[in-house]
């Protein structure tokens, strides 16, 4: 989209996730816990995308993430451990609650 | 990008009036195929006319027989709405197949059809449930709303303002995507309206059509079998690095029995 289009309204970037010198969000504490990133390039997307997923669906299947997070790509991690470090960060944001 | 004007109109008389005054404006919904085309300089509009702060474009309506969806509606909101997912779960399943979570979040069901991208899942829809596209200034039955490559009935400039569904007794969509796009390399929707059966087909040929032949054999005995022996027609069908024009023949009987067979099995029944 255009910049211009998101005149007026709110934007959360993955700086906003967990304020700066807080600890980290459930779900980024996750992905260093899985080995969820290597270079770190496509992190951002990856966290801002399965943070919506697991907002309309708590405990997403195996299958649901990686459908869910297509279109994001990552070089680094083969997928495996990102699938493993959403559903280990949705774990926990449901029993965080 | 090459420079242009961008106008976020409040009403479509509003737009209409910046499409008169300009002759090169396009008009902007959800962007996910023209924004990319002018990232590559494919297309250069000297003005954007962007449909998004249009309230009466937006919605879904359920009107008993029919189901209205405004042109702004995006793929998620259809894919995740109750009323579709109740109504017309074929159309909701479709919706939910296209693309990625982005395109979802931003592509229109507007911008979709007025596009005609001869690989894009909608079209099977329109003419599959024998949709009725509005626009400002008429009513277009599906039968004769595609018309070739990227190429619809639409005027210069006529805006789509909603597209109404006729509920369907049960139907079914079947595809073979693309593993990377998503895109349909062939998609197949069948339904049953009013006891008639209608088998459209998009990602085979120039743009979307319906089958005579399916349709027919259908018609006598509504079972994957009865399909079975029958072979479509390749001439005139796409072919590039994903599949030849044959394989996408193959494809129209595989996909068309596969739709059938989730109706029969009672998946596809839509008053349930």
């Amino acid at each position: 989209m255009l910049a211009i289009q998101a005149t007026g309204a709110d934007i959360m970037t993955i700086e906003g996730v967990a304020p700066e010198g807080a600890p980290l969000h459930p779900l980024q504490a996750a992905f260093r816990e899985h080995h969820g990133l290597q270079c770190g390039y496509c992190t951002p997307g990856m966290i801002m995308s399965a943070l919506d997923l697991i907002d309309q669906n708590p405990d997403p299947s195996d299958l649901e993430i990686r459908e869910w997070l297509e279109g994001n790509l990552c070089r680094c991690t083969g997928y495996d451990n990102i699938v493993t470090a959403v559903k280990a960060g949705a774990a926990t944001m449901r029993t965080d609650g | 990008m090459y420079d242009f004007t961008y106008h976020r109109p409040n009403s479509v008389e509003e737009a209409k009036c910046i499409l008169m005054e300009n002759e090169d404006a396009k008009i902007l919904a959800g962007g996910m195929t023209l924004l990319p085309t002018m990232k590559l300089r494919l297309a250069s509009p000297t003005d954007l006319v962007d449909l998004s702060n249009i309230k009466t474009l937006y919605g879904l309506r359920d009107s008993g027989q029919f189901l209205d969806i405004a042109a702004m509606t995006t793929h998620a909101e259809i894919a995740g709405s109750d009323l579709v997912n109740k109504e017309i779960p074929a159309l909701a399943d479709l919706a939910r197949r296209i693309g990625d979570a982005q395109v979802r979040n931003r592509g229109t069901i507007g911008g979709s059809l007025s596009n005609s991208d001869p690989s894009a899942d909608y079209p099977a829809a329109v003419l599959g449930l024998d949709a009725v596209i509005k626009t400002d200034r008429r009513q277009i039955r599906s039968d004769e709303f595609y018309v070739n490559l990227f190429e619809t009935a639409l005027s210069t400039n006529e805006i789509v303002e909603s597209i109404q569904f006729r509920k369907p007794e049960s139907a079914a969509y079947a595809k073979f995507p693309n593993p990377a796009s998503r895109y349909a390399i062939v998609g197949v929707m069948v339904s049953e309206l009013d006891k008639n059966i209608r088998v459209a087909v998009t990602g085979a040929g120039p743009c979307a059509f319906r089958s005579a032949l399916l349709e027919a054999a259908l018609s006598e005995d509504m079972s994957p079998g009865a399909l079975d022996g029958l072979t479509i027609d390749a001439d005139d069908f796409n072919e590039d690095l994903f599949a030849s024009a044959e394989y996408r023949a193959h494809l129209v009987i595989a996909m068309a029995k596969r739709a059938v067979a989730e109706i029969v099995s009672g998946r596809g029944r839509d008053s349930g």
